[in-house]
């Protein structure tokens, strides 16, 4: 594997997460779920994998152009985090969004129309697969500069700083976009000012097809953040209450304390980076299948409910049933859903054109 | 009304709109207890404490994402760029998320940021601080781009730029800063962005310019009004985008000759778009081709009195219009 062995519990400060694998169940913020909220933790993770599978359906069959960036096995990620949002909490993230935008909770049917580039889709065709959302859900996107949405995120807790809110940002990136220059000075602002944002990075092992080997020079991605003085942690991703369990120390430490962190989660992606990925050259078939086999954060979540009685075949399968029919009603929304005119192109452009009865500058704002 | 310098009008405005919106922060470097490396921010900690007026670190790009990403929940930051030529660090923030992200969100966030700062040559800083970048800036739709060449256009224009919500950047000028002009006291008195402002009426040629090289041409007009009996109107542009370019093109139907004067490399410049736009809107019009002055077109050099006549200036200004009413 090229990515470096996340250290486990027992090699490293014990600071540095909150439990050793297997003891996260126990950890407050998941015994205390009710049954009905494990459900839906599963749920969630199963809906993004069948919305994603569909949309690469429709890739291939060409009713999806540009960028696709598949979250195919990192649901975990996205769901367990996500899962810890409270009112005053918000999230943004890279390109590989739409787990983040179906775990905040937004409507598929807008999603996939986005994907098909229809004015019904959730930025009304302008924007994309990388290009998702959700202000009312404080979700602030999708965003196509490998780690340009890092400084916007040290923005955010900026914001609830000054508003003196209690609540946190959560900043999502991949391995690959710890390097950019723009990161560290988001870091660094973000640990001086006490910003109650945690950067979290969602390691899958490669940027693309470069791993995090090749890569990134020092020990570990996260412990990059004691260069600033600032905590942090690192996680099994593929276990949705170890995800929870370690954020939510963090999360309570920014709310609280208004102390930042670097949070590195270990996650894993079956598809390559990208549609456009041949995904034949930098990684072994063997590789991915071990980690379906072994580390699949739905099969180890569906495995663990029932166990515990809280999920049966039963249910499990009519789960999956309705996230493939959710999946496919999607499709067949946008599929229906007419495309934006010429005449919409220079829409959503201007605040100030867009509420032309509240415009107070003169002039043209576009040229020909 | 005072009689307040370039630097004193734009302080004012930004005293006042702190003042008015408890959500506005002035962040830069040195903004707060150097008192500004210009001396625009000096004493606005001391009014408004450092919650309101923040010193950041070097970090372009992390400072200008951080004030876009609080301006989508509601903060409406004024980000000191200590030079306009710094933007190319923070390129991506800039053109990329502030002016992209109303877009690619389908109208679901704005991002009312002002940036604002210097953006010129002329004072020996040589090439990589010299950079006037309006072009550049206007080039992306989505943003606004102002250049007021007065202390009452400055403060008129920032004020309304603060409150615009859009991404609005202000370009001003270290060589202006000094400049007196009678300014407004009132503090509702705003300007509106997008509106051109004749400095000077003439009847035999116009001259579209903005920024400090409406000085040079209104020098320059002095001149050619006594010595060679030649009558020039001068359109100060004062916002680049949106753009007035109605009083542009009723002043050329009045004298039939255009010059534009701007302090700009000549490639794909601001005056680049305004020719075509007249040439295009005008052709009838005009009695003979657009001339254009601008930057020699090299990177900024240092050695002082060089560098002066790389730039326009009051002398080439005046060969220039007597060129284009030749």
């Amino acid at each position: 594997m090229s990515k470096k062995a996340v250290p486990t519990a027992d090699q490293k400060d014990e600071a540095k997460t909150t439990c050793a694998a297997g003891q996260a169940a126990q950890a407050p913020i998941n015994a205390q779920l009710t049954k009905e909220e494990k459900i839906e933790l599963h749920r969630k993770m199963v809906r993004i994998r069948r919305f994603e599978e569909r949309s690469l359906r429709s890739y291939q069959a060409k009713k999806i152009g540009g960028f696709l960036h598949l979250y195919i096995g990192q649901e975990a990620v996205a769901v367990g985090c996500c899962s810890l949002m409270g009112k005053n909490d918000h999230v943004i993230t890279a390109y590989r969004d739409h787990g983040h935008a179906m775990a905040v909770g937004m409507d598929t049917k807008p999603l996939m129309a986005e994907l098909y580039g229809k004015i019904t889709g959730c930025s009304k065709g302008k924007g994309g697969s990388m290009h998702y959302f959700a202000p009312s859900l404080n979700y602030w996107g999708g965003h196509g500069i490998v780690g340009g949405q890092i400084p916007l995120g040290t923005g955010l807790a900026y914001a609830l700083k000054f508003k003196k809110l209690k609540g946190a940002a959560m900043a999502f990136m991949g391995d690959g976009a710890v390097n950019q220059g723009a990161v560290h000075e988001a870091y660094n602002l973000a640990a001086l000012w006490n910003l109650p944002v945690i950067f979290v990075i969602e390691n899958n092992g490669y940027s693309m097809g470069t791993s995090q080997e090749r890569s990134s020079a020092g020990p570990g991605l996260a412990q990059r953040a004691e260069a600033y003085g600032m905590n942090w942690g690192t996680c099994f991703g593929h276990d949705v209450y170890e995800v929870r369990a370690t954020m939510d120390k963090f999360l309570t430490l920014a709310r609280e304390k208004n102390q930042p962190a670097v949070v590195e989660i270990d996650t894993y992606r079956y598809r390559g980076h990208s549609v456009a990925d041949p995904d034949k050259t930098y990684r072994t078939r063997e590789e991915i299948e071990e980690y379906r086999r072994t580390k699949d954060p739905i099969q180890l979540f569906q495995q663990r409910l029932l166990d515990e009685g809280v999920l049966t075949e039963a249910l499990a399968e009519q789960i999956n049933t309705e996230a493939v029919a959710e999946a496919d009603l999607a499709a067949d929304f946008a599929e229906a859903s007419p495309f934006p005119t010429p005449d919409d192109i220079q829409k959503d452009v201007y605040w100030e054109a867009d509420n032309a009865d509240k415009r107070t500058s003169k002039g043209r704002l576009f040229f020909d | 009304m005072s009689v307040l310098t370039y630097r004193e009008a734009i302080r004012a405005a930004l005293a006042e709109e702190l003042t008015r919106d408890e959500n506005v922060v002035l962040m830069g470097e040195e903004v707060a207890q150097f008192h500004g490396a210009y001396k625009v921010s000096e004493g606005l900690l001391e009014k408004f404490g450092p919650d309101r007026i923040v010193d950041t670190p070097i970090s372009e790009a992390g400072f200008i994402g951080m004030g876009v990403g609080a301006s989508m929940l509601g903060i409406r930051p004024v980000m000191e760029l200590m030079f306009w030529s710094f933007y190319s660090v923070a390129f991506d923030q800039i053109l990329n998320n502030a002016a992209n992200v109303r877009y690619m969100s389908g109208g679901l966030i704005n991002c009312p940021i002002v940036i604002r700062g210097p953006a010129n040559g002329g004072t020996n800083v040589g090439a990589t601080h010299s950079h006037t970048p309006e072009n550049v800036l206007a080039n992306h739709p989505g943003v606004k781009v102002i250049v007021p060449s007065t202390a009452a256009d400055a403060k008129g224009l920032l004020k309304s730029a603060i409150r615009d919500n859009d991404p609005c950047f202000f370009l001003e000028n270290t060589l202006l800063y000094g400049e007196k002009g009678e300014v407004s006291d009132d503090p509702e008195l705003l300007i509106p962005l997008g509106l051109a402002d004749v400095k000077r009426q003439g009847t035999d040629l116009t001259i579209v310019t903005y920024g400090r090289c409406v000085l040079h041409s209104l020098a320059a007009a002095e001149i050619l009004e006594k010595e060679h009996d030649i009558s020039v109107e001068i359109v100060d542009l004062r916002t680049i985008r949106p753009l007035d370019i109605d009083t542009v093109l009723a002043s050329v139907k009045k004298t039939h000759r255009v010059l534009i004067v701007e302090e700009q490399k000549p490639f794909a410049s601001v005056g680049s778009q305004i020719a075509y736009m007249i040439q295009r809107e005008a052709f009838d019009e005009l009695d003979g081709p657009i001339h254009r002055l601008a930057t020699i077109d090299a990177p900024a050099i240092y050695s002082p009195p060089v560098e002066v006549e790389q730039l326009p200036n009051p002398q080439r200004v005046l060969k220039a219009a007597l060129a284009a009413v030749a």
